[in-house]
């Protein structure tokens, strides 16, 4: 409580949103599977920051029911993700992300 | 309660026996199940009429409610009264000779089981059409015996002929059946209810139309549905056509019992046609014309179940002309008398065919007399039941008919004995070509067994004798006899018709086999004309069946369909088909792009939030 007084609210937020806009560029630059999912993880952990911080500020538990929630979907797209990468690899020796671009019309 | 219910549902218990695993029975088991079936009802028949004693009046077994409808009601209803006895006996009667004779006959034939299963579910829409207490449920016997019959025409299904005449049967009977769905919808408007006891009860009251009425319609429209049905003028040319289903077919439907239904269902609304005159004449006249068109047919044909086809219809004629006349009882003897000699003419026919392996042509026959002498003596016995040959049956039916026809009109009695004349000659023809002469054909004949020849034996008794079972007078609280006197000198005039018919076919095709030829040449025209049928069918081909098929295709098919409704649909989907060719760009199958896309679109999602002021 007396250190959260000293860092202001708005800090933990804009740090939030730097993250969120890595996450973003990481995912829509980067050509590399496997850089793309972890973009997609940093995407994830900026929400779960902004969600523990105004859970924080407003005194209510929701917040980090919500980020629970949030790491435990990480978790398991982690672990299909992973897998499906994984696959694709085998199949197509090659992490490019613009060589899968089978589906479409 | 006399559990009539049970008297259809026997054979139709036998057919889903005989459907459901009739392929995996023996043989002798498959026709075990549906002769046994047959049997049953046959006997259970016997109980119901013992038991009910002397029928003076309609016994009525009501089982359940079918449809409700404000006022309207219609129940599932079965009745017996003293025309139905005598059809049930018939039907049942015949139709248990007619299967024995199938075991028979269809051993060696693919589709036994088949076979068997239709001939018992025929025998159930039967008994239900004869039985039934209303329209409605008659109407339930009638469409099924046509599908029965389709059935069994199309059996040989391999055939393209035999699919086709299937078809024909069915086609033509629609339209008929078009006229009697129409004369009960005119039924329940007018006495609104289809129930025989309450429709007649109502118009036994009604004065007698003397122009055309409510009634009068009322009778036409039943009369287009009897023509369908019993193959009269101008809805006859599918019975011939019909000769494709197996024989004892022929015979069963064709002959004994699913074509006089028409007689049968104008007999029981004989209250309505005597309130109508007119519609009575047109019965009249219809069945005197189809008498006398067909007859004439018969005599130049050369198939052997053609020649007992048109015979059919010739004799149908005969049955309407009574009804016409106004002698119900009459026409109903007829029904029984036709059903024991032309049911005996072709399970002869059968048996002759049989021996032959499947020879139809009578050109190819001739004296058989002593290579099948059973079948010989019993088909004997039927042609001179047919030709009116006292003191057989037909004679005294026959002769029941053309008396009411003087009675009514003398000239159509005189037609009538012309007729009976040509009826004489072309079955004698028959009998003459077939068993005369010597054998011209190749085959070796072979006398049918037993199991074929029992079942003859007996139609030829009831043949010879069945005229002393005196069906008017049984049938008098329903029909009360016409008071006609037995002039004795018409009698012999139809008699002697009968008889020259006979002389003229043994002095033609046994004393001078010439003869025939000589005629035909030197009457070229009209025997071309005759031979060919009055060209009916190819009339029909050329009035209904090509303008029917040319305007469907031409103007339905081509202009309806293709144009417009075809047009339509293509035209919703093009449409859809071009705005996706513009959208579909966007998928690319690249994520990186459609993640770009998301991005952009929530920063505009975002902005428009914000600029309208917050979500608040």
């Amino acid at each position: 409580m007396q250190s959260m007084t000293s860092v202001p609210l708005s800090w933990y937020l804009i740090l939030s949103a730097i993250l969120f806009a890595l996450g973003v560029a990481g995912f829509v630059i980067r050509r590399n599977l496997i850089t793309v999912f972890m973009s997609i993880e940093l995407m994830l952990n900026a929400v779960n920051l902004s969600f523990i911080t105004f859970s924080y500020q407003l005194k209510q538990v929701d917040g980090h029911i919500f980020s629970f929630f949030v790491m435990v979907v990480a978790a398991a797209e982690a672990a299909v993700g992973l897998a499906i990468i994984l696959a694709i690899f085998r199949n197509r020796s090659s992490l490019q992300i613009d060589d899968i671009s089978s589906m479409k019309y | 309660m006399h559990h009539l219910w049970l008297i259809p549902t026997i054979p139709l218990a036998g057919s889903m026996i005989n459907l459901l695993f009739g392929r995996r029975l023996p043989k002798i088991a498959v026709s075990g199940v549906a002769i046994g079936s047959v049997l049953l009802s046959f006997l259970w028949v016997l109980n119901v009429l013992s038991g009910l004693g002397g029928l003076e009046e309609a016994h009525i077994e009501r089982y359940f409610t079918w449809i409700q409808s404000g006022d309207f009601n219609v129940g599932f209803d079965l009745m017996v009264d003293r025309l139905t006895a005598v059809m049930l006996l018939v039907v049942t009667g015949i139709g248990l000779l007619i299967h024995i004779y199938s075991s028979g006959y269809m051993a060696h034939e693919e589709g036994f089981s088949r076979f068997f299963a239709y001939l018992n579910l025929f025998m159930f829409f039967m008994l239900i059409l004869v039985l039934a207490a209303n329209y409605l449920v008659l109407f339930v016997g009638w469409e099924g015996v046509g599908l029965c019959s389709y059935l069994l025409i199309g059996f040989y299904y391999l055939k393209k002929s035999a699919g086709d005449a299937g078809k024909k049967a069915f086609i033509v009977n629609r339209v008929g059946d078009f006229g009697f769905s129409l004369a009960m919808f005119l039924i329940v408007v007018t006495f609104g209810t289809l129930d025989f006891a309450r429709v007649f009860a109502q118009a036994k009251d009604m004065p007698v139309e003397a122009g055309v009425g409510t009634l009068t319609v009322i009778c036409l429209l039943l009369l287009l549905g009897a023509t369908g049905k019993s193959a009269q003028v101008p809805l006859y040319v599918w019975l011939p056509d019909a000769m494709e289903g197996p024989t004892p077919v022929s015979a069963l439907i064709h002959a004994a019992t699913m074509v006089t239904a028409g007689v049968y269902m104008v007999a029981r609304s004989s209250v309505l046609y005597l309130k109508a005159p007119l519609a009575m004449d047109a019965v009249a006249i219809i069945g005197l014309v189809t008498a006398v068109l067909a007859a004439t047919i018969g005599l130049a044909q050369n198939d052997i179940k053609k020649v007992f086809a048109y015979s059919t219809v010739s004799q149908l004629g005969y049955m309407f002309l009574a009804l016409g006349v106004g002698a119900f009882s009459a026409g109903i003897f007829h029904v029984v008398t036709h059903a024991f000699f032309k049911a005996l003419l072709f399970l002869g026919a059968g048996s002759v065919i049989h021996a032959l392996e499947g020879e139809q042509d009578m050109r190819l026959m001739g004296g058989l007399r002593s290579k099948i002498p059973v079948t010989f003596a019993t088909i004997f016995c039927a042609a001179v039941a047919i030709a009116g040959v006292p003191p057989f049956s037909g004679f005294h039916s026959k002769d029941e008919i053309l008396l009411a026809a003087h009675h009514h009109a003398p000239w159509m009695y005189w037609v009538g004995v012309v007729t009976a004349g040509m009826t004489a000659f072309y079955v004698f023809r028959a009998i003459f070509m077939t068993f005369f002469g010597s054998y011209r054909g190749h085959h070796h004949p072979h006398e049918s067994p037993w199991v074929m020849l029992g079942p003859l034996c007996i139609l030829a008794l009831l043949s010879l004798g069945g005229g002393y079972i005196h069906i008017p007078h049984f049938l008098e609280p329903l029909f009360p006899l016409a008071e006609s006197a037995h002039e004795s000198t018409l009698v012999y005039i139809s008699v002697a018709a009968g008889l020259a018919g006979i002389g003229l076919a043994w002095l033609m095709y046994v004393a001078q086999p010439g003869l025939p030829d000589a005629i035909s040449r030197s009457f070229r025209g009209l025997y071309t004309l005759v031979y060919n049928k009055y060209f009916v069918d190819e009339i029909y081909d050329a009035v209904i069946v090509h303008p029917l098929r040319d305007g469907s295709r031409s103007v339905l098919w081509k202009g309806i369909d293709e144009g417009v409704i075809d047009n339509v649909v293509n035209g919703v989907g093009r449409s859809a088909r071009n705005v996706g060719s513009v959208l579909r760009v966007m998928q690319s199958g690249y994520i990186r792009s459609y993640a770009t896309w998301v991005v952009l679109g929530s920063v505009i999602v975002v902005a428009a939030i914000s600029f309208l002021g917050g979500s608040r």
